[in-house]
């Protein structure tokens, strides 16, 4: 008897569930193949309900610990929450990275990831981990404390939304142009919390930072989780990372099968997408650049899982390359990963920013999470790489944040207002803008 | 036990179910300024047994669980929306705050009197109006929530495990 086709997702369910296939609809308890925390919902949060409980964790060599949120610790609440997260992870002995960058960044960067894997996150981008073609997504606290405490959790199968992109994106146009655009287009609750898989010619051409970016924000359009079957960009970038391809085991098998059932079908034309941004304050306010009114910047931000990775630094610095930074506007850059910000070091790509106005904050997730000293103040307006524009996210509730791509940001950066990056790119380095 | 209906329209996000500054203030000092932001009377009026009443998307954005904990923490008796977003739901759950999707929310009113009742699946309404049926919750929801939530529904599961390996 052949198998009926069956979507990625019903394939690594299937499996994390001990199970020969699986339907949309039905649930089941799952075996998590990795738990990742951080300092903000993790150690602190987790710790006193595994005392209460009683128990340990199902096995400290599937747990990864990463601060992000409160590095550097320069207040007295961040020092005291990430001096217990390293207390914890000594005593607990778990994998811990420690002020290395953002948890969605660093797990990929470090091998943690394998194509195949269910692998539930304490924080809502978790759905980054579907870039490699994990079942990966967000909990909180007391739910990652029961999975620590029972390596389970319970799944509702999820149907699969399948987001195609045929042809080629233009220079200039990015993967968080394509998220923008589908946040406007299918709103933030189009996901259903259903699998969003993305597919077609453009996602296969995209590096997988590029699409890092687009799992991450599978988490804006009400998706559990974001995935991209995993090809040959996947294993080059895995095995570069320390992680194994012989333990992945039929990960080329790992795809929606023709005729498996979708939830829905969206095809997109990537020729046609221009540069997006999203006006203040939901993702889902999104439009091309040029139909937005040109806004005048106070500060333009550089940072998150989805704006701040070692691709998201070289496309600002081919716009900021041989310019500067517009007067009266405040360009911070927090590069996502030290080892992405090593790189760009390297490459020359942070002399660029530097040399163009840029101030440089910890590999952290500063200000999008609405820690820090360089939170927004009042009425500030902001143009930021991040993932989300929520009212009062970043800072004081009347300021104003508009969502663009790493090069909308750098060029509203220099232009002062927001401005549609492509010009610049055409115009090359140091051009009259 | 009966409340009052206080609704919100659709998108309800949650960083205004629980404003990030105040995180650090412990559960009691961030309810106090749950919603303020789209209904700043809402800490200081709800009570307990009031149900709040939402359209689409409520809890939208990050998994902080103090998003749900904030809510149980007013006395809120459950949430009633037309849809939830995920991590939201599976932490109110998990908290113990009944969340239940409705098909339609029918002509409901703000204020108005109403109990919610987990056992028929029903928003019963005061006066002569017709209770708004409520979609069904999965059996494993249902047990989560009868326990009071994760914590308690584990603690009774690893002491019936323990009760076994001793009856060995």
């Amino acid at each position: 008897m052949t198998a009926s086709p069956t979507t990625l997702a019903q394939k690594i369910v299937a499996r994390a569930a001990g199970r020969a296939s699986v339907a949309p609809g039905e649930i089941v308890t799952a075996r998590v193949d990795l738990a990742m925390i951080h300092d903000s919902g993790g150690p602190r949060r987790v710790e006193p309900i595994l005392q209460d409980l009683g128990v340990g964790l199902f096995d400290a060599s599937k747990v990864v610990l990463i601060s992000d949120h409160f590095v550097p610790g320069d207040t007295d609440e961040g020092a005291r929450i990430l001096e217990l997260t390293r207390q914890w992870a000594a005593q607990r002995k778990v994998a811990f990275h420690d002020g290395e960058g953002i948890c969605h960044v660093v797990l990929p960067e470090r091998g943690h990831l394998a194509p195949g894997m269910l692998v539930v996150g304490g924080d809502s981008h978790s759905p980054t981990g579907g870039a490699f073609g994990a079942y990966m997504f967000g909990v909180g606290a007391t739910e990652m404390a029961g999975v620590l405490a029972t390596g389970e959790i319970w799944l509702k199968v999820p149907e699969t939304i399948l987001i195609e992109w045929r042809g080629r994106l233009s220079d200039g146009v990015t993967a968080k142009d394509i998220m923008l655009a589908l946040c406007g287009r299918l709103g933030m609750d189009g996901g259903k919390y259903q699998a969003v898989e993305y597919t077609g010619e453009a996602i296969a051409a995209l590096s997988m930072q590029e699409r890092m970016t687009l799992s991450n924000m599978a988490a804006e359009l009400g998706g559990q989780a974001g995935l991209i079957a995993p090809d040959e960009v996947t294993a080059a970038f895995l095995r570069e990372a320390g992680s194994d391809p012989a333990g992945w085991g039929d990960w080329r098998g790992l795809r929606t099968d023709p005729g498996a059932p979708l939830m829905e079908h969206h095809v997109f034309a990537a020729g046609e997408l221009a540069p997006q941004v999203a006006a203040p304050h939901s993702p889902a306010n999104s439009g091309p650049v040029d139909d937005a009114p040109q806004t005048k910047v106070d500060v333009a931000y550089l940072g998150a899982c989805t704006g701040a990775k070692y691709q998201d630094l070289a496309n600002a610095a081919r716009i900021l390359k041989g310019r500067r930074v517009a007067s009266g506007v405040e360009l911070l850059v927090a590069p996502a990963s030290r080892r992405d910000q090593d790189r760009a070091a390297r490459d020359g790509i942070m002399a660029v920013l530097e040399d163009a106005g840029a101030k440089l904050l910890p590999n952290a997730c500063g200000i999008c999470a609405g820690y820090g000293s360089a939170r927004l103040g009042e009425d500030v307006t902001c143009i930021s790489s991040t993932a989300r524009n929520f009212k009062g996210r970043m800072g004081a509730a009347s300021s104003k944040v508009w969502l663009g791509s790493p090069l909308t940001v750098a060029a509203s950066a220099v232009a002062g207002r927001i401005t549609d990056p492509r010009p610049m790119l055409t115009e090359g380095a140091g051009g009259t803008a | 036990m009966s409340g009052r209906v206080f609704l919100f329209g659709d998108d309800i996000d949650t960083d205004q179910l629980a404003p990030g500054q105040y995180m650090k203030g412990g559960i009691a000092a961030l309810a106090a300024h749950c919603l303020e932001g789209v209904r700043p009377d809402f800490a200081g009026s709800v009570a307990s047994g009031d149900v709040v009443v939402a359209g689409k998307n409520f809890g939208m954005g990050s998994s902080r669980e103090q998003a749900a904990e904030a809510l149980k923490h007013l006395g809120v008796a459950g949430v009633v929306a037309l849809s939830f977003a995920g991590i939201f739901y599976r932490n109110a759950i998990n908290l113990g705050l009944p969340v239940l999707t409705a098909p339609s929310l029918a002509d409901l009113a703000d204020g108005e009197r109403v109990t919610l009742d987990l056992d028929t699946g029903r928003l019963e309404r005061a006066g002569e109006k017709p209770a708004l049926p409520l979609d069904p919750l999965p059996d494993n929801l249902k047990a989560l929530l009868a326990d009071g939530g994760l914590v308690p529904h584990l603690k009774k599961r690893f002491a019936q495990e323990r009760q076994k390996e001793q009856g060995r």
